[in-house]
């Protein structure tokens, strides 16, 4: 019970700054517009050829603007010297990554919302359906969650924002192959069991993902 | 301070090296039959199996490294699993070099997004991306200690990578590659097995050069530390 406490407590500090400065959320759904307005413009979609591009621009769009906000998210910790009080306030190390985790996918959660039905407009596909919802939460928790690890890695290096892609998309590769896949056959009038390979496979990424990164976390915190 | 004598043990494991990669080389181009569909071009796959073996073992050397500093904080491990990723990253590139040549004749293009092969080319991005990351730390101890987590996370995604890839591939079926697979006669299976032995032998022989380096620079740091203290006083 304490545990989710002090997990709770963290996310409604990273909700409360948010709400102060609004940089993060703000920053990655503009970016996340763009982005889907350069795919439009750079493979010229249009009719057919949009609807079936539509869940790879989109995934690719909550990739880079992911990036956006993880490396943000810690940085923000990183400069105000918030992460000194963390590790110095009597709480387990996974509890802070669990709130940042929690912290990252709500921010990462609230630009999707937004970018769903501006995707169904201009994609012309029906994306707000239960199905593609489940596997935008899924994918996102997994790459959420391998991000907030990666994030917390990059932001102590010398090349800082630029480092947290590098590490990150690699390792984001299946998580993205797999929601792509999900996705695409969701949005080609399939069901939820059509797809239950794809979904099984985040699915399992999630739950190794987030284990291996709540054991090792508390090594790249510690100093 | 006791003066190094000749390194046997790295001798003898050059030398045997040296014999095995020999032999592995006769036995591709005299002993192994020519395959009936792809001709002498097959014989690549040989050294391209080889290297990618030899590759992901080395990953996999790095992630067990990278667990032993975690729990020990000793720098031998960090030594080791950076030793490892460099010589994966020769491997590894050279097994994607060599699938590409062997791929531009047999299906006429140098990429096909055969599973394998790709997953091969996400191996070396990832740890690409390891090795930019520890030359971004300053603080030798943080450095080894990112690095560990990073070999950890990495190699727990090459079984998702494996699976999403073969999946992704399977649905869209490959009219290049077509049939999976080719029919290996016994000789091709015993040259195979002397190749990949050949490679893993050289590894280990290139492995322990390196751990060697890495340690006489230790040394070499800590005695220009010392010179520098005296000089000081």
């Amino acid at each position: 019970m304490n545990f989710i406490r002090q997990v709770y407590a963290i996310v409604a500090k990273d909700i409360a700054a948010e709400l102060h400065t609004r940089e993060m959320v703000s920053a990655m759904l503009v970016f996340a517009v763009l982005a889907m307005f350069i795919f439009s413009f750079a493979l010229d979609l249009r009719g057919a050829m949009a609807r079936a591009a539509a869940p790879g621009v989109l995934w690719a769009t909550v990739t880079f603007a992911g990036t956006l906000g993880l490396s943000r998210s810690l940085a923000r910790e990183q400069q105000s010297g918030c992460i000194d009080g963390l590790m110095l306030a009597p709480v387990d190390r996974s509890a802070i990554y669990f709130g940042k985790a929690i912290g990252n996918l709500i921010f990462m959660g609230v630009v999707e919302i937004v970018l769903l039905p501006l995707f169904s407009a201009l994609f012309n596909v029906s994306l707000l359906r239960p199905g593609v919802l489940l596997v935008m939460a899924l994918g996102t928790v997994g790459y959420g969650a391998v991000g907030t690890l990666l994030a917390a890695i990059a932001v102590n290096t010398r090349a800082r924002e630029v480092m947290l892609p590098v590490l990150l998309l690699p390792l984001a590769i299946p998580a993205l192959i797999a929601a792509v896949q999900a996705t695409a056959g969701l949005v080609d009038g399939g069901t939820l069991a059509d797809v239950g390979g794809w979904t099984q496979l985040l699915v399992a990424y999630d739950l190794v993902i987030v284990a291996v990164s709540m054991l090792t976390f508390g090594y790249v915190v510690e100093e | 301070m006791r003066k190094p004598g000749p390194d046997w043990l790295g001798i003898i494991l050059a030398g045997l090296s040296a014999v095995a990669v020999l032999a592995a080389l006769g036995m591709v181009f005299l002993y192994a039959p020519r395959e009936v569909t792809m001709g002498d071009v097959q014989r690549i796959f040989y050294f391209h199996v080889a290297c990618a073996w030899v590759g992901f073992f080395a990953f996999f050397v790095t992630f067990v490294a990278g667990i032993g500093y975690l729990a020990r904080g000793e720098r031998r491990w960090d030594i080791l699993a950076l030793s490892s990723v460099e010589i994966g990253l020769t491997f590894i590139t050279m097994a994607v070099v060599t699938g590409s040549l062997w791929a531009r004749p047999v299906w006429g293009a140098y990429w096909t997004w055969e599973p394998r092969l790709t997953i091969s080319a996400v191996q070396l991005l990832i740890y690409v991306a390891y090795g930019m990351l520890r030359t971004a730390i300053e603080s030798p101890e943080r450095k080894a200690r990112f690095a560990a987590v990073y070999g950890i996370v990495a190699f727990v995604t090459v079984p998702l990578s494996w699976f999403a890839i073969r999946w992704w591939r399977t649905i869209h079926p490959d009219i290049l590659t077509g049939g999976e697979g080719m029919a290996m006669t016994p000789r091709m299976v015993q040259t195979l097995l002397t190749s990949i032995a050949a490679f893993t032998l050289l590894y280990v022989t290139l492995l322990r050069q390196r751990v060697r380096l890495e340690r006489a620079a230790d040394a070499l740091a800590r005695l220009r530390l010392r010179a520098e203290n005296e000089k000081g006083i």
